[in-house]
Order: structure tokens, then sequence, then C-alpha cells
């Protein structure tokens, strides 16, 4: 990759400046957040706050192969995308709580009116894997973890092309989960994924470094300095 | 029994843009104001304070500081038989909430209208001929002219710092600046901000094939600035995190930037936050208001707040539901094509070209927001609408901006949406794509417009308003039209790759992605109270001590991103009112 940031870059007095910047900002930050930073347990430690045991091994099996280990770049296990859905759907998130939830409902309408199911986040996880597991024992006799990799892409693909059908109120299930997926790929690390920021310094995003003035008509050249996170983490 | 609170001068409903304004312009009058505000306190520290403002996932995806759905929304449906379906959760348009409003979140683009667009159905019958509009397109003139608006636009440039280059200075052509745009009486107060390589790869290519490229007008300070009001703002550092994001630098203009600490020190005004107004009330001749009934958050109880002058300063649609609610103007009818509140909603037609170029590097997290070229020669006042079909235009622009990954990541046509092949195009193509985009008007039709609800409530009770819009084939046609020339300029960049993303014939509305919260019309101001909820000095021609502001006085949208013509509009009505209204009560015209 051309645009691998430099892992061992040379402090600059600009650098120093932003290092200087970030260590004043988490002098500020809740201890609650140190507390995270420190209970970022080894991914197969983890204990999930929402999710159970099948529904944990689903998302497990499930991101493994939506963004899977090996090749370039890190998979959704490395950069722990399970403990950031995990704690997603245990939050605000999960419960939708900025979201107009009253009905009536329409689940059925058109999909391009928007979300429509009287169903949460949190809900519709946890009724879209039960569903899933289902499907996968009817038709191989095992649970959705259980099956091959291929045969759990099969799956992936026909819930993402709707040949595996699921009650309208959970149609947006593998939309959601996608979603969330790639938004643990890649949010700050302090939501539980994008592990020591893995997928970050893969695509050459520098993060919360967010000053970039001498930088803006430099033609042409790769950014060079790895990423930083906002509770100042650097990789 | 709602508490009844002290009367007051002025009440302003909603402090963003326009309602800092108004409270500023009016507070140099001596009058006791107070500005309602259903939203949070907002400012600079603690709020967008660097580091935590620099968070993708809080800010640009979960919308932390956007209006709540659960607290605040409507009902949207395409076509007239269509059921309406709350808008649940935030996606084609996204509202502000708090202290500052949506003028915390915008990217800072700053446009005056063309001269042409302020009389555009004249221009249109002059120029075209009376048989090129559509039969259901209620084009108007706005019920001002770009003269009358000049020393006010530019008054709100001055006030939000906009770095830019002027491209006609009282009617001299400058080179580097937009030729196709009105006369300026001065320069803009900050010099254009460096161009990313995207931006210039851009221009050279437009000026090859003999167009005029200028850098893109904004609110976002290339150097040190001090405003009318001692407001002060620093220079840009090209963050990244702008849209959809408050600035942690005081570089993009915001109410909190350029307005708001020099209006919190007149011991004439004060304002109140969380408290949420339900209705004007008004008085039993439905000639004057008495004031606002609002719902105060924090005590838990309905307020009468009364006052002599009721200013709307929330967001466009937010004002046009107080309308309804509040039996101002006569509701608008599709059917009989009678009544003027909620009439001539319209939206904004967009498009794009993204261009994959596997050897450049465009480090898409450099830049502001308003980063970017332009060029105009597509735009409004440049389009035979006989010939080619259509009444509108676009301008047309390259810019790297809000770069960040989770929203920001464009991958070639056909690659996988998830597993290896996703994995691998992400940091194939992540920083190696730019993208040329449109930026057009939108008209009004006889069948896009605002009413109240049927079925669904908000949590007080009251209906919700109902959207009804779509697509129409007239604002099609010109992106269509706008679709071949990007294209043969994006051609002549000679990428590896190329896509098009245009509306075709057809197209319905999609609620789901973000789109553009240029959300316009409702209560359009105008000469004739048989079309229009304002006369030209943003005064309800049925009400004269209430004022709207904002851009749902637009009878139809603009080429331009609003916010200036909104901000020239707020002076405009602020002058008015100075000078005139305050002077003697009553209708202005």
């Amino acid at each position: 990759m051309s645009d691998q940031p430099l892992s061992d870059w040379k402090p600059t007095r600009r650098q120093f400046l932003t290092a200087t910047a970030i260590s004043t900002a988490i002098g500020a930050l809740p201890l609650q957040l140190y507390a995270a930073q420190s209970a970022a347990v080894p991914l197969d430690q983890y204990k999930p706050e929402f999710l159970n045991e099948a529904e944990w091994a689903f998302v497990m099996a499930a991101t493994a192969r939506l963004i899977p280990s090996g090749g370039n770049g890190p998979g959704a296990h490395e950069a722990h995308v399970p403990v950031f859905i995990d704690r997603q759907l245990a939050g605000k998130y999960g419960e939708a709580s900025d979201w107009y939830m009253e009905g009536p409902h329409d689940p059925s309408a058109d999909p391009a009116l928007g979300y429509q199911t009287p169903l949460t986040p949190a809900q519709i996880y946890r009724q879209g894997i039960k569903e899933i597991n289902t499907w996968c024992t009817n038709k191989h006799g095992k649970q959705f973890a259980e099956l091959e990799p291929a045969q759990q892409d099969d799956v992936l693909t026909g819930l993402q092309k709707g040949d595996v059908k699921l009650p309208a109120e959970l149609r947006d299930f593998f939309t959601l989960l996608l979603g969330n997926t790639k938004e643990g790929y890649f949010a700050d690390p302090m939501y539980g994924g994008n592990h020591k920021m893995l997928a970050w310094s893969y695509i050459g995003f520098p993060g919360a470094r967010a000053s970039f003035k001498e930088w803006a008509d430099q033609y042409n050249v790769a950014y060079p300095l790895g990423p930083v996170s906002i509770s100042g983490e650097r990789a | 029994m709602a508490r009844k609170d002290p009367k007051k001068d002025v009440v302003i409903v909603g402090l963003g843009w326009t309602g800092a304004i108004l409270g500023m312009e009016l507070a140099q009058e001596g009058l006791e104001i107070l500005a309602l505000e259903r939203g949070e306190d907002r400012d600079t520290v603690p709020d967008f304070k660097y580091p935590n403002i620099a968070d993708e996932l809080k800010y640009g995806v979960r919308y932390d500081l956007m209006q709540r759905p659960s607290a605040s929304t409507l009902t949207i449906r395409r076509t007239l038989d269509e059921t309406a379906l709350p808008y649940r959760q935030l996606g084609s348009f996204l509202p502000g909430n708090g202290v500052g409003g949506a003028g915390i979140h915008w990217n800072g683009h700053t446009w005056r209208p063309q001269p042409e667009e302020l009389r555009l159905r004249s221009y249109t019958i002059e120029r075209f001929g009376k048989q090129t509009i559509p039969e259901d397109m209620l084009l108007e003139d706005y019920p001002v002219s770009y003269e009358d608006l000049e020393p006010h636009l530019d008054r709100f440039e001055h006030v939000a710092g906009i770095s830019g280059q002027a491209g006609n200075l009282r009617g001299k052509i400058i080179p580097g600046g937009n030729p196709f745009e009105g006369a300026r009486s001065r320069d803009l107060p900050l010099p254009p901000m460096p161009q990313t390589y995207d931006a210039n790869l851009f221009a050279e290519a437009a000026k090859a094939m003999g167009y005029h490229p200028f850098p893109r007008p904004g609110s976002i300070a290339s150097k040190s600035y001090v405003n009318e009001y001692g407001m002060q703002m620093g220079p840009c550092n090209f963050c990244g995190f702008c849209e959809r994001f408050g600035c942690y630098n005081y570089s993009k203009g915001s109410p909190q930037v350029c307005i708001l600490d020099a209006l919190k020190r007149k011991p004439n005004f004060s304002y109140k936050t969380d408290s949420e107004v339900l209705r004007v009330e008004l008085a039993p001749d439905k000639k004057t208001a008495t004031g606002v009934s609002y719902f105060d958050h924090k005590a838990g109880e309905e307020v009468f707040q009364p006052a002599d002058l009721v200013i709307l300063c929330a967001y466009s649609l937010h004002n046009v539901h107080l309308l309804l609610l509040s039996g101002i103007g006569q509701p608008y009818d599709p059917v009989t094509g009678e009544g003027v509140t909620g009439r001539g909603y319209a939206y904004q037609m967009n498009g794009g070209v993204k261009l994959f170029f596997k050897d450049k590097h465009f480090n898409p997290f450099i830049g502001t927001g308003s980063n970017g070229m332009v060029i105009d020669d597509f735009g409004m006042n440049q389009i035979d609408y006989a010939r080619e079909g259509f009444i509108g235009g676009s301008y047309i622009s390259t810019g790297t901006t809000n770069g960040q990954p989770i929203r920001s990541m464009s991958l070639p046509p056909g690659s996988p949406a998830w597993g290896q092949g996703w994995k691998d195009a992400v940091g194939e193509w992540y920083g190696h794509s730019m993208s040329i985009g449109s930026h057009g008007s939108c008209m009004s039709y006889r069948n896009c417009y605002l009413d109240l609800d049927p079925t669904y409530k908000d949590r007080f009770g009251r209906p919700m308003m109902r959207m009804t819009f779509n697509w129409n084939e007239n604002d099609i046609r010109m992106t269509q039209f706008m679709r071949v020339k990007m294209e043969e300029i994006a051609k002549s960049l000679n990428p590896d790759i190329m896509q098009s993303s245009f509306k075709k014939s057809g197209a319905m509305y999609d609620v789901r992605p973000y789109q553009t919260t240029h959300n316009v019309g409702g209560n359009a101001m105008g000469a004739d109270p048989k079309k229009s909820v304002l006369n030209r000095y943003l005064q309800a021609h049925d009400v004269h001590n209430v004022f709207v502001m904002g851009a749902g006085a637009f009878p139809q949208n603009l080429e331009y991103n609003p916010t200036g013509m909104v901000g020239g509009l707020a002076y405009w009505a602020a002058h008015a009112l100075r000078t005139d209204y305050l002077r003697q009560p009553r209708s202005l015209v």
C-alpha cells in the first residue's frame, strides 16, 4: 500500500504541538473513558452487555464474513467490531431513543419512505437473529454460527438480496448489521471497535488529528502521519 | 392554567442565524427582547471543543447536534394519493436544534441570488415566452429586487466573515471571480482559502474548456477577522470536521462565533432554552398577535408570553408548522389551488460524477466546509429555457470536505458491499477519488406543499406537519443537462473509472440518503396575498405584528445554498422594522 501511513515518523514541532493539545484535552476527559480503555479486553474474553450467547455467536460469525480476517487490512474481529455492535445495542442507539417510534406503523411501506418498523435496532437484532437461526436450522440443520463460511456467505447474500425473507418489521436487519459493522470498523476506538485504530491505519485516515493547514495545497502527496484517537492513542 | 409571564416588546422564536440577527438589530433600538429556543444552550466551549468534536460516529452518523425526531418531526409522502408516514429517523435533510440551530453544523457556503432569480417569472416571460412555464409550476417573482437586497446581502457577508473572490464589483468584472453574479457594492471581507488538489484539477479542466472557475464563497475565515459586532474569527486549519460538526477553531461562521456573545451583553436581550413555542396567539379579530404560548421543559408547564411583536426565526419547516397551527394565512389546498400557508414547498436538485484515480492522492480528510472551485457557466441566467426545455440552472463544483471514512467511502461501481472484496476496495480506493457536483434550482409546483397531517400527532398532541413532495420532470431535465456538461469535464481529466449519479425521469423522492437541508417555501413572500403569506418585508399579510424569517419565504428555490439569501433577507426585514414599522406598527404595504 503506497498510502500506508509511516509507522516510525519523527516528531516535528507541529506534531509536538498537536500532542500537547491532545494531552491538555485528555486532562479534561471524564474518568469513565479511561475505565473503558483499560477494559479493552481480548475479544474472546469480552462479556457482552446486550447480546446473549447465541446472539453474540451470530454477530461474531456474521461480522467475520462481512469484514473477514486475512489478506490486506484488519478483519472485523481484529478491529473488535462485535464489541462496538454490542455496546451500541446496549445504549441509546439500540433503544432508538432519538427516533420517532409512535404508531401507527406501516413496516411494509415503500422503503423510500424510510424506517417504518415499530421495532428498535436492539429488537430487530434480537428477533432477526432468531429468525435467521431458525431459517438456517431448517435448511442446514445448524445455527448460522456453526455453518461453513461459504454457507454463511450464501445466507448473508440471501438477506442482502431479499431471497432469505424476514418479516416486514425485520426487513432492515441486514442494512443495520452491515452499517453497524462498518461503523464499528471506522469509528473512534472509544466506542469499542476500530481496536488500536487498525482500520484507520489500514486506509490512511489520521483520525482526530483535525489540523491540516499546511497540507491543503500540497498536491498529490499522501499525508504521512498515522492516526490519533480522541483519547490520545497513537498508531 | 398556563403560566403568564410579564410582557415583552419582542419575542423571537428560535435562536439560530436569523434569531440572532433580529435580536441584535432590535436590541439596538432599546426594545425588551426575549428569544425562546426549544433546544439546549450551546457554545464553542464546551460543546464543540477539540478533540471531542472530532467524532464522526457521534456527530456525523448519530446526528448529535440535530433535531431529534423523537422530539419533533413531520410526515412525508410523494403524491396526493400516498399515505404520509413519519420521518422517523433523519436522512434526506437535517434540521438543527438548540442555540445556533443549523448555523452550527452547516458547511458555510454563502451565496447571493442572481438578479434574474428574484424576478424569475418576469424574466422567463420576457426572454422565453409564457409558454415555457409548465402548467403545474408556481413560478413567481420575489417581491424584492436584487438592488433592494444588495446592501443587506453585503451586510450578512461581512457579519459572517465570507472568504472568496468577488466577480462583479459595482459592474466591473473581476478576473478569478464569478462573472455571472450580480454586482457587489464592495469586496468580500476575506480573501479565498487555498484550494485542495481535486479543486485545482477541476478548475484547470474547466478553464481549458472555456469556463470561468472561481473559489467557492464561504463563511470560513481564511485570516483573522473581526466583524461589526466586535466578534472574532480565526483562520481555518482545514480540520475536515465541518458539515454536521460545530467548529472548534472559531473559523466557521455561526451565530455563536459571529453574533451571540455580543448579543448576550445587551441588558435588554434575554433568551430561554428548552422553551418550545406551541403557537402564536392571536387577538379575537385575528389581525394582530398577542404573544406566543410555549412549553417550558425545565418548569414542565405551558407559558403564555405576551409581546407586541412576534418574530418567527425557527427552521423554515417549523415556521410553516407554527403558522398552520396558529391559523395565520389560509392553508393551501392543492385541489383548488387556493390558500397560501404551506403553498410552494421546494427542495434542491443536485447531481454528481465521481472520478477514481489509482495514482492520485486526495487526502479527503483535509478540507474546509466551503473548500472548492466552482463554475456558474450553467447557472440560471446562462440557460436558454426555451431551447433546453426546462427552467433552472446549477453551479458545478469540486472540493474535498468531510472525508471521514464511515460516510465518505467512495468505491468504484461494482465494488462488493462486504467481504474480502470490500475490504480490499477500501484499502485500494480511500483517498483516490474526487467528485464533481452540481447544485441546482428546484421550482415550486402545485402538488408540492405542506399541511397538517390527519393522523400523526407530536408529543404535545398537535397534528404533525405533512410534506408532500416529489421530483418534477422540469428539474430532472435540468439535472440531466448538467450531467452531460459535467461528464465532459470529468472525461477531460482522464480518470481510471467514472460514475455518474443524477435523477432520471420518473425518479421518486427517497427520504433515506442525505441530500440537502435546503427545505424552502411554504410561507412565501409575494406581492399578491392570494399567493403568499408574507409581504416584501417578511411581514404576515394578515397579521401585521408577525414577521417570519428564513427560507420558507422563497416562492421557489434558488440555484444556490440558501443561507446567504436568508441572512440578507433578515437584515432587510430588520431594516424595515427599525426604520419604519417600530415608529408606526401597521402593515408596511
